[in-house]
Order: structure tokens, then sequence, then C-alpha cells
């Protein structure tokens, strides 16, 4: 692994340059002085701005675009990704420090291809990769919630990237490999709510940016589409979202789907970690129409082929035997003997995606940190579960996180002492 | 409350969700499940684990704070101080990092209504004169550092004063030692102007050991409630006491 990125530096470099020359002619046009009519027009309709609302809350651009305890949309906080930080910038129509001075040609520029209103490129950690198939009329609503929001004034923090990261014409060659923009282009053998489901799930929803595989360079193999993946530099695994065989939600119906979005729990699992953030901040907002056509679109991904079973590395009878200990006096009083749990209460651990996800990394966090479901409109007061990290040493964590995956009718993996060691010290933001 | 308590080996710790009870409990939870408490006691399972079922706090180091009887404000304040990154410690920040502030209200009041008597804490081995260092600021303060009186807003028994200001009897060393260290280093903060992290920043190490020991060495009063609101002139500004007080 190590050679072959050593290998890619000198590439890098070389379409650097490339790039560098190329952008230097692309950053003469800044965009238009005045704003075109048509869109001015619509910036001051009413409904146009409450469907810019609402677009804005399905695309989740406050979870990234605000800093805890700051102002929503005000930016001020880093994302971590394995390159290095990159400062989220600020979203409200603040001229000096957000988008005040922006017309909406720069807005779709942004949305639409990843460049910045300099003409520079923009990092992918910015999910344009999936808002580029937002529709122009979307994008224009969501533009004129955007400039309505109060102003704040908040400069952007500095780039924390290494070098060659830290430049950005060195994304030149990244987008060349990763990236096509264009809108949805709807599936006229399909139904309407489906094309509505497919649109916000790949578009807005952008959730392929957490559920897919991502390589070495931080690109999704588009092949792999929402099969599942590492969310790097976090430790978190955002499961393969099929239903059909093999499949990570195997066994989940539409309903399910949209009672995990909309509520933050559903009869086959709850949503903790990042995917509580997107429940309370996003998806929880969105209609039960919205939410269905999404369901109908994730009922129709494909099955997946059989994991190459190697299960079969069962783990020892001594550690079988601790893991099964603990459970029955730890997690059995409320996930059940059976690990079926309690219906809207304690979630069934008996085909779990996030127990059986194929590296154990959330059953792991799961049990050491505990935690409670997200509260939302639907599920304002959620049961919780007790953090173990104080209670449970790294190889009785491993036991029982083992046993789990490998009890009823699960059959995945063990899980090993040294990676609760190295999930034990994951940084939780 | 106890209508929902099912009939197990030892229902009522089972339904106070006491881990050595579910030990003997768990097999007859296989069949049957009874129905899980609808209490938020319950719910709040997390909290618990590490506060204490009645907010009591970790009985020995003193490392998980106390939450019983302190003031409801002042408990939900902190909550959200962790939410937005004033307060550090991560696993908390990650419990409680998607409660509403409805929810955050109702777990606060639940701990502010909890009565457990104080237990008393180990106090370091310290020179007489460190105590009496340490007593003189809280009484006195110390004008020369411009460091008004602990009592002045504390209250006069050091139990706190409703709505927002916490009690600094019972507190283990460690834990006011700790607390005063994260003002100065930034890893925790109220609301502006924050007069606990001026205060903070204006006693000297030794002092913040001194205090720390003194008040840790002291008696809790046997009345233990918090003062009535209103009843102190805070000499600082506090911004969570919403501006009130003066001095510099
Ligand atoms: C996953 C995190 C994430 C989400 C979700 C997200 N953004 Fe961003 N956004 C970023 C980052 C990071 C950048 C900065 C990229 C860079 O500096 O190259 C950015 C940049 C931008 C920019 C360019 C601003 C500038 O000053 O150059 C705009 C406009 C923008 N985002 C709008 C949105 C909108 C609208 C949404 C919701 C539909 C959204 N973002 C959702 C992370 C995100
Ligand atoms: C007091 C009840 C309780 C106990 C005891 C408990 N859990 Fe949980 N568990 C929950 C709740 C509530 C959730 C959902 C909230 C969350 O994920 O943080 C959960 C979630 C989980 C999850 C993530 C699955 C999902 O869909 O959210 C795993 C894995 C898990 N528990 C394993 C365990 C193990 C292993 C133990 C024992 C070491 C245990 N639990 C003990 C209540 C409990
Ligand atoms: C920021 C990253 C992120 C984004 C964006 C994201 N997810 Fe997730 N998702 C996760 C992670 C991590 C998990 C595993 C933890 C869990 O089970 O809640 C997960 C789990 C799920 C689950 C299974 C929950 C369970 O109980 O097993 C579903 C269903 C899901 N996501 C759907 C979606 C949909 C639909 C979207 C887009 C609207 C989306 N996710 C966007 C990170 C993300
Ligand atoms: C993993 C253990 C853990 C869990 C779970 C936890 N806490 Fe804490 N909590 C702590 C620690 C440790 C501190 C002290 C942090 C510090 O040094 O400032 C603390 C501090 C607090 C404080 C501030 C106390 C004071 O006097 O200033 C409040 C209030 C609080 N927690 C409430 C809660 C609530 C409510 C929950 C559940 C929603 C919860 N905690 C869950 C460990 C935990
Ligand atoms: C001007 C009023 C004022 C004075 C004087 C004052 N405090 Fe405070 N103190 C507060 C307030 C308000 C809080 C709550 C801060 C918050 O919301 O985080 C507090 C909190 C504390 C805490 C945290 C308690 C906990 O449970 O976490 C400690 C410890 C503390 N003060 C110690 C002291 C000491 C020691 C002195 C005297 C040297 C002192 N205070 C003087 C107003 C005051």
């Amino acid at each position: 692994m190590k050679s072959l990125r050593l290998l890619w530096v000198p590439t890098v470099f070389a379409i650097m340059v490339i790039a560098a020359w190329w952008w230097h002619h692309q950053r003469s046009s800044v965009g238009p002085k005045a704003e075109d009519p048509a869109v001015a027009a619509a910036m001051k309709d009413a409904k146009v701005i409450a469907r810019g609302r609402y677009l804005t809350l399905a695309g989740d651009c406050v979870s990234c675009h605000s800093v805890a305890g700051g102002q929503p949309y005000a930016g001020g906080r880093a994302l971590l990704t394995p390159f290095g930080n990159i400062p989220v910038p600020n979203i409200t129509p603040d001229p000096e420090t957000g988008l005040g001075n922006w017309r909406f040609e720069n807005f779709w520029r942004a949305l639409h291809t990843g460049m910045g209103i300099g003409g520079e490129p923009l990092y992918p950690a910015f999910s344009y990769t999936s808002f580029t198939k937002i529709t122009r009329e979307d994008a224009v609503a969501i533009f004129a919630y955007l400039q309505t929001l109060p102003p704040v004034h908040q400069p952007p923090e500095p780039l924390g990237l290494r070098f060659p990261y830290n430049v950005r014409g060195a994304l030149t060659a990244w987008r060349a490999m990763y990236f096509k923009s264009g809108t949805y282009q709807p599936d006229p053998k399909q139904s309407a709510a489906w094309n509505r489901g497919a649109y916000l799930v790949q578009g807005l929803g952008h959730c392929n940016e957490c559920h897919a595989a991502r390589d070495t360079w931080g690109g999704i193999d588009t092949r792999a589409s929402l099969a599942g993946g590492e969310i790097p530099a976090q430790n978190w695994y955002a499961p393969d979202l099929s239903m059909q065989a093999h499949g990570g939600l195997h066994g989940w119906t539409g309903q399910d789907i949209v009672d995990l979005l909309k509520t933050g729990q559903s009869s086959k699992g709850v949503a903790f970690g990042p995917m509580a953030d997107v429940v309370a901040s996003s998806t929880q907002y969105l209609s039960d129409a919205d939410l269905h056509a999404m369901a109908d679109y994730l009922q129709s991904l494909p099955a997946r082929q059989p994991q190459v079973d190697d299960a079969l590395r069962v783990s020892s009878k001594a550690v079988a035997d601790r893991g099964a200990a603990i459970y029955g006096q730890g997690c059995a009083a409320c996930h059940g003997t059976d690990g079926q749990g309690v219906p809207g209460v304690y979630p069934p651990l008996d085909g779990n995606a996030s127990v059986l996800e194929p590296i154990g990394v959330n059953a792991t966090r799961a049990v050491l940190l505990g935690g409670f479901a997200p509260s939302t409109a639907a599920n304002p007061r959620p049961y919780s579960m007790p953090p173990y990290a104080q209670q449970l040493s790294d190889a009785d964590v491993a036991a029982v996180v083992t046993y789990i995956r490998q009890a009823w009718s699960n059959r995945v993996t063990p899980v090993l002492e040294r990676d609760v060691i190295k999930y034990r010290h994951t940084p939780v933001d | 409350m106890t209508t929902n308590v099912p009939a197990s080996a030892c229902p009522v710790l089972r339904w106070l969700l006491s881990l050595a009870c579910l030990l003997g409990a768990g097999a007859v939870h296989a069949t049957g499940q009874p129905p899980v408490p609808d209490t938020l006691q319950q719910r709040i399972a997390a909290c618990t684990t590490c506060h204490g079922l009645h907010g009591e706090g970790s009985q020995d180091g003193g490392f998980f704070p106390r939450l019983a009887g302190k003031p409801a404000a002042y408990l939900a304040l902190q909550v959200q101080n962790f939410q937005r990154g004033l307060r550090k410690y991560a696993p908390m920040e990650y419990t409680v990092r998607q409660l509403s502030p409805a929810y955050v209200h109702e777990i606060a009041v639940y701990f502010a209504a909890q009565q457990v008597p104080y237990q008393r804490k180990p106090v370091p081995d310290l020179a007489p004169a460190v105590f009496q260092r340490g007593g003189q600021l809280v009484q006195a303060g110390d004008p020369a550092l411009k460091v008004p009186p602990c009592q002045a807003c504390h209250g006069k028994t050091l139990t706190g004063t409703e709505p927002s200001v916490p009690g600094l009897a019972g507190l283990p060393y460690d834990y006011i030692s700790s607390q005063l260290g994260s003002w100065r280093t930034g890893t925790r903060a109220s609301a502006a102007p924050d007069c606990m992290a001026e205060i903070a920043n204006r006693l000297a190490p030794s002092d913040i050991t001194a205090v720390a020991a003194w008040l840790a060495s002291q008696q809790v009063p046997p009345d233990a409630h918090p003062q009535p609101a209103g009843s102190i002139t805070p000499p600082l500004h506090c911004g969570v006491l919403e501006g009130q007080g003066g001095g510099t």
C-alpha cells in the first residue's frame, strides 16, 4: 500500500503543473455582476424560499457548515479527512466572509461543478460529487433560502492539509478520475416515486458519500454505489443499503427505512454515530412521501455477492464462553437472550446491520460508547445503552462483540483485542 | 411508578437496572419479555452508569461528578455546554450530542430532585497553612488578586444558589481542582462573561490546591438545598446569571 502511494506522488506533481496552468486560464471568469432577472424574481418568492428551506434540510448542509455551539450555516468547523483537516466555509449571506456577494451562477458552479467563486477546484469533502445531481430549479430554491439567513461574520479557518494535498491544483487530477458533473437523469422505466427517491438518495441526501467504499485517494468506485464502506478517519462503517439477498439490510421492509429516517429507530436497528446526526439534522424533517420514495429506490438496489465466509475462523471456546457470559450478565436484559431486543425500545442484535458489517467497528464502538438513539419529533425521549468503556477490558469487549457477531443467525468474523484498543482511542467527532 | 415492576427475583433493583440484579434476572427475561418500564430512570441508563442511579457520582475518587440536588438550570446548561463544545469530555459529548433541549431539561429536573447523602471523600494531607489560605479565599476572597469570596455566589453555606450557581459543599478535592484547571486551559467555559474563568485565572496554582482542599474538608450542612434565587448579589458579571452583578 505504502509503496503504491509513493508511486503516485510524481504523477500527481506532473498533473499539478498542468492543472496550475489550466486553472490560471479558468480563474478569469469570476461570474456575473448582476443576478439573472428570472433567478432574482424566484429568490423573492416565499414559496421558493420555503421549498429551499426543505431542500437545504434534505441536503443536511447544516451539519458540515456549522460548528457545535456556533451559528447555523456560519462554518467554523474543520472536517477530519485522512489527508488532513478541511475547514468548512460560512454560507450565510455575509458579504465578506460568506455568500453575500455571490450570484446564483457562482453557487451553481460550486454545487454542480465543485468550483469556488475564484474558479478554484473545491475539495470533495464538500459532497458536490453527489450534489451535482441537484436540478437547477432546486439549486435556485436552496440559494434563495440561504440568502434569507441572518448574515454571520465568521472568517474561514486556515486549511489544515499536508503537502501536496494543500495545493488545490492537484484536485484537477482527482476530479478527472472520480468526478463527472451532471444533474439526475430520470429513468423512464421507473415510477415517479422511484425517481424521486433515487434523486434524493443519490443527490441531495448524498448517502453514497458515507455508504460506499473509498480508495486510497478518497474516490468512490461508482460500481459499488451504496454497497457500504468505512468512513475514513472517523472509524465508523456505513453499511451496505441493499435490502436484497446478502445485502446489508436484508430483511428490512420499506417501512423500516421510513421509520429509521423519520424517528431514528426501526424494528431492525437504531441510528447512532454519524447516522444519528443525519437523522437528527436532516431526514427526520422529510415528508412521508419523500421518505417512502427513498425506501422504494433503496428496495431496488441489487442483491449482493455472498461474503467469502471466513467466519469459520471462529474464536476459541474460551473466548466464546467469555463473550456469552458477559452477554448474559450485561446485555441480555435489554437485547434479550434471543438477540431480538424489545420492539420500539431496544434494537435486535440478531441480523442487525451494524453488528454484521464486515469489520466490527460499529458494534465495538456501540459497546464502548453506549448512548441514545437521537431525540426526534417522533421519538423525543429515546432509551439509551450504558457505555462499557470503563467496565469492560479490551479483551472482554472483543469477546462480547465476537459473541454477538456469531450468535443466533449471525455468522461473521471475530473482533480482536487489538481492534478494540484502536477504536477505544478514536476521537468522537 | 412501581406498577410496571416485573415479577422477577429482585424486582425493585431490577427496575433500577442494577447490574448485579440483571445477572440473576437474565433468564427470566429470555422467555416472556417483561415490559420495559416506561420511566425516565430506565431511559437514561447511559447517564446513570457513570453518574450513579440517583446522580450520586462515583463513590471512589470522584471522577464522575455528583449531579444529585444541583440546581436544574445549572445541570441543563452544563449538558448544553458539552453539546456546544464549551466543556470537554469525549464520552459524555458523544452521549448527549443528539438530545433535544426539552429532554435535557427533563433529565436535569430528575437529577436536581434526587436527595442522596454526601459521602466523605479523601482530602489530601497538606500543611495547616494551606487549609487556612483556602478557608480565607472561600470566606473573604483575596482583594489583591481581585478574587471575591466564593461564598458571595455559591451561598453562605456553599450549597449553591438557584437557578444557576452549583454548590461547592461536598465536592471532592480532585473534581474541584480539575474544574478550576479546566477553566484555565479553556476546556471548560460557560456563557460569557465567564466569571468562573476569570476567577480561576486570577488564582495561583497553589491557591487552587488550597481552596479545593479546604472545600473538600468541610462538612456538608444538614440542609444541602441551594439558596433561593435572588438571594445573592454577585461581585462579578456572570453570563449564566444574565449579566447580574458587578465589580471587576
Ligand atoms: C459533508 C460535508 C458537507 C456538506 C453536507 C455540505 N458541504 Fe458545502 N462545503 C463543505 C466543505 C468542506 C467545503 C469547502 C471545500 C473547499 O474548501 O474546497 C464546502 C464548500 C461549500 C461551498 C463553497 C463556499 C466557498 O466559500 O467557496 C458552498 C456554496 C457550499 N459548500 C454549499 C453547500 C450546500 C448548499 C450544502 C447542502 C446542500 C452543502 N454545502 C453541504 C462541506 C459540506
Ligand atoms: C439498558 C439497556 C441496554 C443494555 C444493558 C445494553 N444495550 Fe445495547 N443498546 C441499547 C439501546 C437503547 C441501543 C440503541 C442506542 C444506541 O445505539 O446507542 C443499543 C444499541 C446497541 C448496538 C448497536 C445496534 C443498533 O442498531 O443500534 C449494539 C451492537 C449493542 N447495543 C450491543 C450491546 C451489548 C454487546 C451489550 C452488553 C455488553 C449491550 N448492548 C447492553 C440498550 C442496551
Ligand atoms: C455522515 C455519514 C452518513 C451519511 C451521509 C448517511 N449515512 Fe446512513 N449510516 C451511516 C453509518 C455510520 C451507519 C451505521 C450506524 C447505524 O447503524 O446507525 C449508517 C446506517 C444507516 C442505515 C442502517 C441503520 C441500522 O440501524 O442498521 C440506514 C438505513 C441508513 N444508514 C440510510 C441512510 C440514507 C438513506 C442516507 C442518505 C439520506 C444515509 N444513510 C446517509 C453513515 C451515514
Ligand atoms: C461515560 C461516562 C458519562 C456518561 C455516559 C455521562 N456523563 Fe456526565 N459527566 C461525566 C464526566 C467525567 C463529567 C465531568 C467532566 C469534566 O471534567 O468536566 C460529567 C459531567 C456532567 C455534568 C456537569 C456536572 C457539574 O457539576 O458541572 C452534567 C450535568 C452531566 N455530566 C450530565 C450527564 C447526563 C444528563 C448524562 C446522560 C444524558 C451524562 N452526563 C452521561 C461522565 C459521563
Ligand atoms: C461571581 C460569582 C461567583 C464567584 C465569586 C465564584 N463562583 Fe464559582 N461558579 C459561579 C457560577 C455562575 C458557576 C457555574 C458556571 C457554569 O455554568 O459552568 C460556578 C461554578 C463553580 C465550580 C464548578 C462546580 C461544578 O459542580 O462543576 C467550581 C468548582 C467553582 N465555581 C469554584 C469557585 C471557587 C473556588 C470560588 C472562590 C475562589 C468561586 N467559585 C467563586 C459563580 C461564582
